[in-house]
């Protein structure tokens, strides 16, 4: 099996691998953690606000998306956004929306149900002296949550934070069903095309591997130097 | 400037923790309120700029009704400094910066008015030295000054202090009572939850002894410590004033 491993495959194909696959990858990342911890804070605050509709509401909306395979929400959006797109503008044709805005989407809506989970610890590891004392000052409901309950939440809860982008990471691969290319598809393809299934393969496993992890042994890092701070 | 009348709470249906509770803080007045734990005194006062919801009575501050769900709370509350037990200074932000988040969102002041104000309250509580440094930096006593430093600049038309000293280790208590008796001199209307009976000696006007949810007592200082009309306001004072 390894008599004939060539890393000249490898080297080839690096910048195709990392121009056009990584940097996909890293940047459906990004914007989907930014994007799922906005909205997984919306949701958390939701479910603490006290009103008990809106709690159900983002309640169920986590139950539901924590209960689904990620490749089938995937696969789901891809061939239904289309359609409601159709629908809310009274189009004649299904509206295209691409693969990446697609799977954008579909990892915001789906990641937002783990950090919505995440930030609700978060921000009930806060004491409740310390929107009492905001609150005693003037602040209202909204300024208290942004300026001292979030901040506070969003910093205790940092480590984790991150732990769960590393599995991101790691679950964007599955965009591969969607035939996109990015880091996984990008090697994918190559392996296909060169007949190199194990070079290509092994090397993405790699890659995925260290990336993976020097991001967790930063994070370990970080909560040795956050456990001094406080 | 407080008016608190027939106020009664409910934990749940079977379990009372205010009575029919009825006093009242005069504008320059400072109101010490005791009591033995669990007699609703700090609940009382959590009431107050309505921290805490009550079912029955009515609680007003300089005219306005804190349970009248038309009451902008915020505002009302931005003119009522607060200091608790445990400090609740905000961990993230430096000792400046705590003085200043209120001031600037809640007043609109702008940074630098906020910056001059805080500054010259933090030399005040004799912190000026220790305003770019978080709040877990400093010994419970500083935390505490600053906590009363921050109620300050606002403005308050009157402070609550809720046992501000009871988290405190002794040696640093003096130092946070030295700050509030300077401000009950300087005529500050005060209503203050705390066993430090020397405070109450020293600058209260009226006492009120609290004890199972009810205002037992409520008299003038002279009066309290002289002869409590209650038995049991008796006994608590032999109880805190024998050692």
């Amino acid at each position: 099996m390894f008599s004939n491993f060539d890393f000249n495959v490898i080297i080839r194909a690096l910048p195709y691998l990392f121009y056009e696959g990584m940097s996909f990858t890293i940047l459906l990342t990004a914007l989907s953690a930014l994007g799922g911890l906005v909205f997984g804070t919306a949701l958390a605050l939701m479910r603490l606000s006290g009103y008990k509709i809106l709690g159900r509401i983002a309640g169920l909306y986590v139950d539901f998306m924590r209960s689904l395979p990620l490749v089938l929400v995937i696969f789901w959006f891809y061939f239904l956004v289309p359609y409601i797109g159709q629908w809310l503008t009274g189009a004649s044709r299904p509206i295209s929306v691409g693969a990446f805005a697609s799977s954008l989407v579909t990892f915001i809506m789906f990641e937002a149900a783990y950090f919505s989970e995440i930030m609700r610890a978060g921000i009930q590891s806060i004491s409740r002296g310390q929107p009492a004392a905001a609150s005693a000052l003037g602040l209202t409901y909204a300024q208290t949550m942004r300026y001292v309950v979030l901040p506070q939440a969003f910093r205790n809860m940092l480590p984790v934070l991150i732990t769960q982008t590393i599995v991101l990471f790691q679950d964007t691969s599955l965009v591969y069903v969607l035939s996109i290319t990015d880091f996984l598809g990008a090697a994918s393809k190559v392996a296909q095309r060169d007949g190199r299934l194990v070079e290509m393969y092994l090397f993405a496993a790699v890659v995925y591997f260290t990336i993976s992890c020097i991001a967790s042994y930063g994070v370990r890092r970080l909560q040795s130097r956050i456990a001094i701070l406080r | 400037m407080i008016e608190i009348s027939h106020v009664d709470k409910w934990y749940s249906p079977t379990f009372q923790v205010l009575t029919d509770c009825t006093t009242s803080v005069a504008k320059g007045e400072v109101v010490v309120v005791c009591g033995p734990s669990g007699s609703g005194k700090s609940t009382l006062i959590k009431c107050v700029n309505a921290l805490e919801p009550f079912q029955k009575g009515d609680i007003s501050i300089d005219g306005i009704k804190v349970n009248d769900p038309k009451t902008d709370l915020p505002k009302l509350r931005s003119r009522v400094g607060m200091v608790f037990q445990h400090f609740e200074l905000f961990p993230h932000l430096k000792i400046i910066d705590n003085l200043c988040l209120a001031q600037e969102k809640v007043l609109g002041r702008a940074h630098d008015k906020a910056m001059t104000k805080g500054m010259a309250l933090l030399d005040r509580v004799g912190l000026k030295e220790h305003a770019k440094k978080f709040p877990a930096q400093l010994s419970g006593g500083q935390q505490q000054r600053v906590a009363i430093a921050r109620a300050l600049a606002m403005d308050p038309i009157a402070m609550l202090f809720d046992e501000p000293t009871s988290a405190l280790d002794p040696e640093m208590i003096s130092e946070v009572l030295d700050v509030m008796v300077d401000l009950a001199r300087e005529g500050m209307t005060m209503m203050v939850v705390t066993h430090e009976m020397g405070f109450a000696r020293k600058v209260a006007n009226r006492v009120i002894f609290m004890d199972r949810g009810e205002i037992v007592e409520d008299a003038l200082k002279d009066d309290f410590f002289g002869k409590p009309r209650s038995d049991r306001a008796q006994k608590f004072l032999s109880k805190i004033l024998s050692h």
